[in-house]
């Protein structure tokens, strides 16, 4: 019988597979120039009807975004852009002040309640600060849709991490490395769950540090506050516990978010009609959403976060492709 | 995991209160001043620089679109204008956008009583960032 000739082990991905990946490429990244980009319908609403609905939304988002883990703003950019008049610019912009206020409001029961750490955020949030100002106004240079289908497909990427990783409530650290020593990052924290006190510490600290740079650039570049990269750089990468990486986030992008959100500020992408009432619907909404933190079960809280980011992400992407406009 | 100092825990307490302090207040000033200038804005107790009836015909338009019909000044232009109801706003925003910086003040004199150095540094840096985007100068606000 005739055996076919097997393939030289470099060309083992047949040409029509190329091709079709390259096509698949070309409509991402073609697509986003089709998609909607400049000026959003008008609404037939009254002007009221707007700045109330942005209020009750915002508040919902602030209850589930804190326990989650993520910042207020990478839930509102897609919905408030999806489903609200307002041009991308001015929800980016509101985005931004979301994620803040949400941090914010927060922040100081986070730090009361030991599940935030100075120690560990600073560090972090000196480098990703400087970089979230390169990355905002690298964002506002950059067309919206070709944001936001890059956003979409980062977003993907760390829901799949999640997915993959299977022991990140309480990540075993063996040794810290030597940077983590010498800047003292460790500490205790009481879990509220299980009324458990569990002393933490932290590894891979210089890759952590290179990471936070990148999540600044991220931050800043989608107007969307940073907490889906930082838990799982937090709790993944650097070992830090599930709850503490979720509150450690929080301080980190109070500050990151502070520093985005001065360019938008600075270029008039914040539209206080917009922005007010989100902001204050977010600060109420956090303060419960923050109470749920220090009760509720870490499995609960990583389910919540992969369930948040998978909308989110596939929002993202498919507005930025201009399917789901 | 190994067992940590005492003292060690005791100061990131003390740290950690003294941030939150700081933070909490900073946060309500911000907010209160926020939904005093909004609700003055709304009630129309102030003026607004793009009437409220207006403003659908505007917010669907790009930023840049948007500054050029209604005339709105770009970086801390707007504080010449911070009378007027909608502008009047950026007030509260500009305070929780900076609302973290005495909390980072706040924290370097105790890390140079316990002579950390490095951290008092950390803070410094941070402080100057912000400062720094604020202000306009990295950012071409000016």
């Amino acid at each position: 019988m005739f055996a076919p000739p097997r393939p030289p082990l470099d060309v083992q991905v047949p040409l029509w597979a190329w091709r079709r990946l390259g096509l698949l490429l070309l409509l991402i990244f073609a697509l986003p120039a089709f998609a909607a980009d400049s000026v959003v319908p008008a609404s037939t609403m009254p002007w009221w009807f707007w700045p109330l609905a942005l209020f009750a939304t915002c508040f919902l988002i602030g209850i589930v975004a804190v326990p989650a883990g993520i910042g207020g703003g990478t839930l509102f950019v897609p919905i408030i852009g999806g489903f609200f008049p307002f041009h991308l610019d001015f929800v980016r912009g509101a985005g931004l002040m979301v994620a803040l206020a949400s941090a914010l409001a927060a922040g100081p029961m986070l730090l009361r309640g030991g599940l935030s750490s100075l120690r560990l955020a600073l560090p972090l949030a000196l480098l990703a600060s400087i970089s979230s100002i390169g990355g905002a106004l690298l964002g506002l240079a950059l067309p919206a849709s070709v944001i936001q289908t890059a956003l979409g497909l980062i977003v993907l990427g760390i829901v799949t991490l999640m997915l993959v990783s299977k022991k990140s409530e309480f990540p075993v650290v063996s040794q810290p490395d030597r940077l983590s020593s010498a800047l003292g990052i460790h500490g205790v924290f009481v879990d509220g769950a299980s009324g458990r006190s569990i002393d933490w510490q932290v590894h891979r600290t210089p890759v952590g540090l290179l990471l936070f740079l990148a999540i600044g650039v991220m931050a800043g570049m989608f107007g969307i506050g940073a907490g889906w990269a930082n838990v799982p750089a937090l709790n993944l990468l650097m070992g830090a516990p599930l709850k503490v990486s979720a509150g450690t986030s929080g301080l980190v992008l109070s500050l990151v978010d502070s520093s985005a959100a001065w360019v938008y500020l600075n270029r008039g992408a914040v539209l206080p009609m917009v922005a007010v009432p989100s902001v204050v619907g977010m600060m109420v909404g956090a303060r419960i959403g923050a109470r749920l933190l220090h009760v509720l079960k870490g499995s609960v809280i990583r389910k919540m976060v992969i369930a948040l980011l998978l909308f989110a992400g596939i929002r993202a992407l498919l507005k930025g492709l201009g399917l789901w406009v | 995991m190994t067992q940590l100092p005492s003292s060690h825990s005791q100061d990131q307490k003390a740290d950690a209160l003294r941030y939150a302090l700081l933070l909490d207040w900073g946060t309500r000033i911000g907010l209160i001043s926020l939904v005093i200038s909004f609700a003055a804005y709304m009630f129309g107790l102030l003026v607004p620089h793009v009437p409220l009836d207006q403003l659908p015909m505007v917010w669907n338009q790009p930023a840049k679109t948007f500054l050029q019909q209604t005339g709105t000044p770009t970086g801390w232009g707007w504080v010449r204008l911070a009378h007027k109801g909608d502008l009047s706003n950026l007030i509260g925003i500009a305070l929780l956008a900076g609302c973290s910086i005495p909390p980072l003040l706040g924290l370097i004199p105790l890390y140079l009583k316990r002579r950390d150095f490095l951290y008092a540094g950390i803070c410094g840096l941070i402080t100057i960032v912000l400062v720094l985007a604020a202000s306009g100068l990295l950012t071409g606000g000016h």
